[in-house]
């Protein structure tokens, strides 16, 4: 009896986790200009709306550039730590490590208004750059979550294997390290990209005037008659979301198989 | 200093250069500096930058670079300040709460009840919601917390409810509503990875020797599942007292946070050293109250167990709660019209913080792990 009382609560949470998640294509795909019951009918001219949108394709592209220059740095600055931190042991790592973790907890206006004051008081004009050096500051933890996992699982004497057999150490981590921990990186490089695409505070704070995708939207919440075509690129965007975390959970899967090892969770 | 001298010294410090390079610990350091480097300029350059802010004040259009505590005294005795931080603190603490309590058994259930080969699609499907984005899911909850929306459609519908609910939008209840659905899944991981860890030999132990399930919770997965319990505790609290978007789309005016006093100050009234006074202040009034929160957990755990855990060392733990609680009440009500407000909030959070430090220094971490 308490099994099933207890699987009945998950189960119901598990709804309610998914409940605006559903109701977002049903509104997206609504003929009505109202956000709200009952359904009018079926439509696409919300989506067609988003095609000639210039100022949506503007902002969609800053959004990419942003997304992937994040992904790409945010990684290579994981490697470094999260290599660090499996395979080396130096005196302060615990508090080394964690204050590069720190953002993970750190409320993102903090680290947001911090980021624009010092870009202020330099005199620096913010923008594209700065939304980029923001999101890889917050991505970076996440990098190093993933890629933690990936080092930590790997054989050891593959690499010491290796370097008896004459490999410098530059070429063993070229030819053995990075093909496995390769799953860890595409992984990681999914992970940060999804979050530096829907990222709103800081994009929000040092945006200028590139707005992101979220600050586009966000400007968009304003207008009623808007909320339709809104409706319709968050559908976009939550699908976009979901398929980068499958085939992002595919590899990290892939890669704790290559390393011989139990599925033990997820990410985090 | 001769020219030999700073010769032989470079040399040296050379040798020991690259000594320390090839060691273990060189090499560790190394590799790391890239990454730490990166968060010092980004992260504590700027943090340092707006702690400076604090103390200059805004005067016009020019910042006055003399070093003043006015902003601060300003934060501390204004009404409205006073009030909005409260209310930040408020709001996270019942988000933080609800979070909490729903999560466990969530957790717990994942943890023992599911089949292991179907653990991680549990989880997986638990992080998928989190990672969607967020301003699409605050807005969703506005829809759906609506006037006309499906919550008070169905009760209506039910009959359960004669006119629409007003309470559940544009006020600090939605927001709760929105916060504790949107941080879920950072309260359930770090409970079911330390539920993970508890050996089950140890719950087998404790009922072959006659606890019966419902002690053997209470007296072995409680305590063994605490630290995943704090984790979730301040992975919920901190980010929430910061939170901008959720209070700005569902709060109303009865909703506004602290986040949006600061952006408010920054973008509107174009006074950054406030904007990042304040911030400074949500930083540590959120360390000091964590650090109460942690340290009277501590010694209410302590003053249960002492009393022998049952009946008696409830009353005694939940007494001394009960007393502390009333006493900060009592002074951050009256103080401001005793010793002014400002003195007043400095001396709460001075005893308190005092008093944190003495249970950390003089109350052992029980078997409860905090």
């Amino acid at each position: 009896m308490k099994l099933n009382l207890l699987a009945v609560f998950a189960t119901l949470y598990l709804l309610v986790l998914y409940a605006p998640i559903v109701l977002l294509p049903l509104f997206a795909f609504n003929d009505g200009t109202v956000i709200a019951f009952p359904l009018q009918g079926f439509t696409t001219q919300w989506f067609a709306a988003l095609l000639n949108t210039p100022a949506l394709h503007q902002a969609t592209g800053n959004s990419l550039i942003i997304a992937v220059s994040t992904a790409i740095l945010a990684t290579i600055l994981g490697l470094f730590a999260a290599r660090a931190a499996t395979r080396y042991s130096f005196p302060g790592k615990a508090g080394i490590v964690g204050f590069i973790m720190l953002p993970l907890v750190l409320p993102e206006v903090i680290v947001a208004i911090s980021l624009l004051i010092v870009l202020m008081q330099l005199g620096l004009d913010s923008g594209t750059w700065s939304i980029i050096a923001g999101h890889t500051l917050i991505c970076t933890p996440f990098a190093i979550a993933i890629l933690q996992g990936s080092f930590a699982n790997m054989d050891r004497s593959l690499e010491e294997a290796a370097v008896d057999l004459g490999e410098t150490p530059w070429s063993t981590f070229r030819l053995i390290t990075l093909p496995l921990v390769s799953p860890g990186i595409i992984a990681s490089l999914l992970i940060c990209f999804t979050i530096s695409l829907d990222e709103f505070i800081i994009a929000f704070f040092l945006s200028g005037n590139e707005p992101t995708l979220p600050v586009y939207l966000w400007g968009q919440l304003r207008f009623p008659a808007r909320l339709p075509v809104v409706m319709a690129l968050g559908t976009i965007l939550v699908v976009l979301s979901v398929l980068l975390l499958v085939v992002a959970e595919t590899f990290r899967r892939r890669g704790l198989k290559r390393a011989g090892l139990k599925d033990t969770g997820g990410f985090l | 200093m001769g020219p030999g001298h700073c010769g032989r010294g470079t040399v040296w410090v050379n040798a020991s250069f690259h000594k320390m390079m090839r060691s273990e610990a060189g090499k560790g350091l190394t590799l790391v500096s890239p990454t730490l480097i990166y968060a010092l300029l980004l992260l504590a350059a700027p943090l340092a930058m707006i702690v400076l802010l604090s103390f200059w004040t805004q005067n016009f259009l020019t910042i006055e670079r003399v070093a003043t505590l006015s902003n601060y005294r300003e934060a501390l005795g204004d009404p409205l300040y006073r009030a909005l931080m409260l209310r930040s603190l408020r709001i996270s603490g019942t988000v933080t709460l609800v979070t909490v309590l729903l999560a466990f058994p969530v957790a717990y259930f994942i943890s023992f009840h599911v089949r292991p080969d179907r653990k991680s699609l549990w989880l997986f499907l638990i992080t998928i919601p989190f990672w969607t984005s967020y301003l699409i899911r605050v807005f969703l909850w506005r829809v759906i917390l609506a006037y006309d929306g499906p919550v008070n459609g169905t009760l209506l519908g039910l009959g359960i409810i004669d006119e629409p609910l007003s309470w559940i939008l544009y006020n600090a209840n939605a927001v709760v509503i929105t916060l504790a659905h949107a941080f879920a899944p950072f309260a359930i991981l770090p409970i079911f990875v330390s539920l993970e860890k508890i050996d089950r030999s140890l719950l087998e132990a404790a009922r072959d020797l006659g606890e019966s399930r419902a002690m053997s919770f209470l007296r072995v997965t409680l305590p063994l599942a605490m630290p995943g319990v704090l984790a979730a505790v301040l992975i919920v609290f901190i980010p929430t007292v910061g939170d901008y978007v959720t209070p700005r789309l569902v709060g109303g005016s009865g909703g506004t946070m602290i986040a949006n006093m600061i952006y408010a100050q920054i973008f509107d009234l174009n006074d950054r050293p406030m904007g990042a006074t304040l911030a400074v202040m949500a930083m540590l009034i959120v360390a000091m109250v964590l650090l109460w929160g942690i340290t009277r957990a501590r010694l209410w755990l302590w003053l249960l167990d002492r009393a022998g855990g049952g009946p008696a060392g409830a009353a005694l733990a939940l007494a001394a709660a009960v007393v502390e609680i009333l006493v900060i009440r009592l002074v951050f009500f009256q103080g401001p019209a005793w010793i002014g407000a400002g003195p007043s909030v400095i001396a709460l959070l001075l005893a308190a913080t005092l008093g944190s430090a003495l249970i950390l220094w003089r109350v052992p971490k029980g078997r409860w792990g905090i």
